[in-house]
């Protein structure tokens, strides 16, 4: 069994975002970097499958991004994947969710992948779309928003979540791309010695000229800052003080009945 | 203009969000069409072309696909748009591989000629624009208001072949139990608590305001709170007149559960935060200190 496991590196969400030069995306400096989170749902199941397979199994996980995507492949080893490859492309955040698909499938096809997992989007840019187009260019099945995954017998049974936490329960075999979403699994934490091994793992690093690359669909302009309510209030200061403004607030708005005596 | 919209069936009815898809069609002045899978008895009331398939399994990512590109070709719309939903950002960007077109995924407004969506988990948002004459479309459930339409569509039968890669075994429901929706004040947990134990410090407040417990989903895969507090697109939707978000940043899913709320207050470290989207106010604080702080100030005011 060879599985494909698509990473994908991002910022800390809770890291203030300035808009580059361009105003086409963020400006990289002083933000902290990290696996997206969709992706280590699909490390840990791709893992996990390695493990109830035994010996025959092997999980190559594969990024595409500039030199700081290292540090998330592996990550992404020190997990449990076998084999990193490093797609370095100093240009990739800027790139169209069909231009990444385009170098993935570059990359995956003729390499014989049974199985191919992705986060079901980034938290940066929330496309939805790249593991679906990977799938579509190289003639897969694909599923979306897997939050269960079972391998039995050379085929497999999943559960795609749909809204208000309905799900459909499909039964495919390989090979197929999935998406995956939270709740799937729980990632684990790299054990120490696993660390130290990863570190010292060799990558396959491809330069982003000897992949496929397809023109972008589209432009990204005017990245800015999501509009506050603009009634909203924002209170800040030592807790006591905040907390009696906001009691006053709700009472204020009738929140506070003083019936009933504490409950 | 024209927009081909993909509408949505649940439970043998149109769903709710399909008047939406109007409602960004009136907003383009665009002349429509739609397409939808699915048995159904009543259809939306426009004037213009329906395109239907009965069969096929309730899950046939394929088969919805020939659907659309089939009425793609008849009606050359120049852009397909679907809800982002389970269903849209499954089926879209195969039709959008399938036109060779540009996807603009969960698009929440429009920008002289451009689509705003957002970013950075709903902190940030920014404009795209098309670069193919044709695009595919997903606007975000709940940002373009649903217009009410008159007419009567001509029917269009559509055959596609389903497929037989994929084997449908059922639809599960979701586990209930706890009821939010009827809750007049809900204090909600999110990932900001940063441990299980902090729980608590949510339910003391939540029994202060003698309101309900609700969480964001990270809290529930965690098994920090039961499934079935879940607030969000996946979860409940609410409307309280009291939501109380401790520690949750406010992406889009999260919000289209709790947008109906009465009242909105935030604890957060981040002044930054999504959240202050509906936000009425934001303490920027710890929780772990402003939570304890705020239930023994309305226990002694009380
Ligand atoms: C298809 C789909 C469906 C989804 N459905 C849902 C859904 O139904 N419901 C849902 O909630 N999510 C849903 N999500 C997930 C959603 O996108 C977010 O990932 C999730 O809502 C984030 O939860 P959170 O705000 O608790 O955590 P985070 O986004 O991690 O936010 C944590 C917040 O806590 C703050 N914080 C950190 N420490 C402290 C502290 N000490 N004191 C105060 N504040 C602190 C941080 O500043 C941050 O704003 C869905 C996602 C997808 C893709």
């Amino acid at each position: 069994m060879n599985i494909l496991v698509c990473i994908k590196q991002v910022p800390d969400m809770e890291g203030k975002f300035v808009p580059n030069e361009a105003g086409s995306w963020f400006d990289e400096a002083g933000l902290a970097w990290k696996m997206n989170e969709y992706d280590a749902f699909a490390v840990e199941e791709a893992v996990r499958l390695k493990e109830q397979l035994g010996g025959g199994a092997r999980v190559t996980a594969l990024s595409i991004g500039p030199a700081r995507a290292v540090e998330t492949i592996r990550k992404a080893l020190a997990m449990g994947c076998d084999d990193g490859v490093h797609i370095d492309d100093p240009d990739a955040p800027q790139r169209d969710p069909w231009q990444i698909a385009s170098m993935i499938a570059g990359f995956a096809a003729g390499r014989g992948f049974d199985l191919i997992f992705t986060g079901m989007q980034s938290e940066d840019r929330g496309s939805a779309q790249v593991g679906v187009l990977v799938a579509e260019q190289l003639g897969l099945s694909s599923v979306t928003g897997i939050t269960a995954f079972e391998w039995l017998d050379g085929s497999m049974t999943v559960e795609s979540e749909l809204e208000g936490g309905r799900k459909y329960r499909l039964r495919l075999k390989p090979p197929v791309l999935l998406t995956c979403q939270p709740g799937l699994n729980t990632p684990r934490y790299p054990t120490l010695p696993n660390i130290m091994k990863s570190k010292r793992a060799a990558l396959a690093v491809l330069s982003q000229e000897s992949v496929s690359l397809d023109s972008p669909k589209v432009l990204s302009a005017n990245f800015r800052p999501h509009e506050p309510n603009a009634a909203g209030v924002i209170l800040e200061g030592d807790v006591d003080t905040l907390a009696s403004q906001v009691l006053d607030l709700l009472e204020a708005k009738g929140f506070i009945s003083t019936q009933g005596g504490v409950r | 203009m024209k927009l081909l919209l993909v509408g949505e069936v649940r439970d043998g009815r149109i769903t709710t969000e399909t008047a939406e898809l109007f409602g960004f069609a009136a907003r383009l002045k665009a002349e429509v069409s739609m397409a939808l899978v699915g048995n159904v008895g009543e259809f939306p009331a426009f004037s213009g072309r329906l395109y239907r398939a009965n069969g096929g399994n309730e899950y046939d990512a394929t088969f919805h696909k020939r659907l659309v590109l089939d009425a793609v070709e008849r009606e050359r719309p120049d852009a397909v748009v679907f809800l982002h939903s389970s269903l849209g950002w499954d089926i879209a960007p195969r039709v959008a591989f399938a036109m060779q077109a540009a996807q603009v995924s969960g698009v929440v407004g429009l920008d002289d000629g451009g689509y705003v969506v957002e970013s950075c988990n709903g902190k940030m948002r920014r404009t795209v624009r098309p670069l193919t004459s044709r695009a595919v479309l997903t606007i975000q459930p709940g940002a373009f208001a649903p217009v009410a339409t008159e007419g009567t569509p001509e029917l269009i039968a559509i055959e596609a072949e389903p497929d037989s890669a994929i084997e449908f075994l059922g639809c599960i429901q979701p586990e209930r139990g706890i009821d939010l929706t009827r809750a007049g004040v809900i204090v909600s947990a999110g990932r900001g608590l940063g441990s299980a134990d902090r729980v608590e410090l949510v339910r003391a407040l939540a029994d202060a305001l003698g309101g309900e417990v609700g969480a964001s989903r990270p809290v529930v895969d965690a098994g920090w709170l039961e499934r079935a507090r879940q607030v969000g697109s996946s979860g409940q939707s609410v409307s309280p007149s009291l939501y109380v978000a401790c520690g949750i940043s406010g992406a889009i899913q999260h919000l289209a559960g709790m947008k109906g709320s009465g009242f909105v207050l935030a604890v957060n470290t981040d002044r930054d935060a999504p959240i202050t989207s509906v936000a009425d106010v934001l303490a920027v604080a710890d929780l772990a200190e402003f939570l304890p702080a705020l239930t023994a100030a309305i226990r002694t005011r009380r």
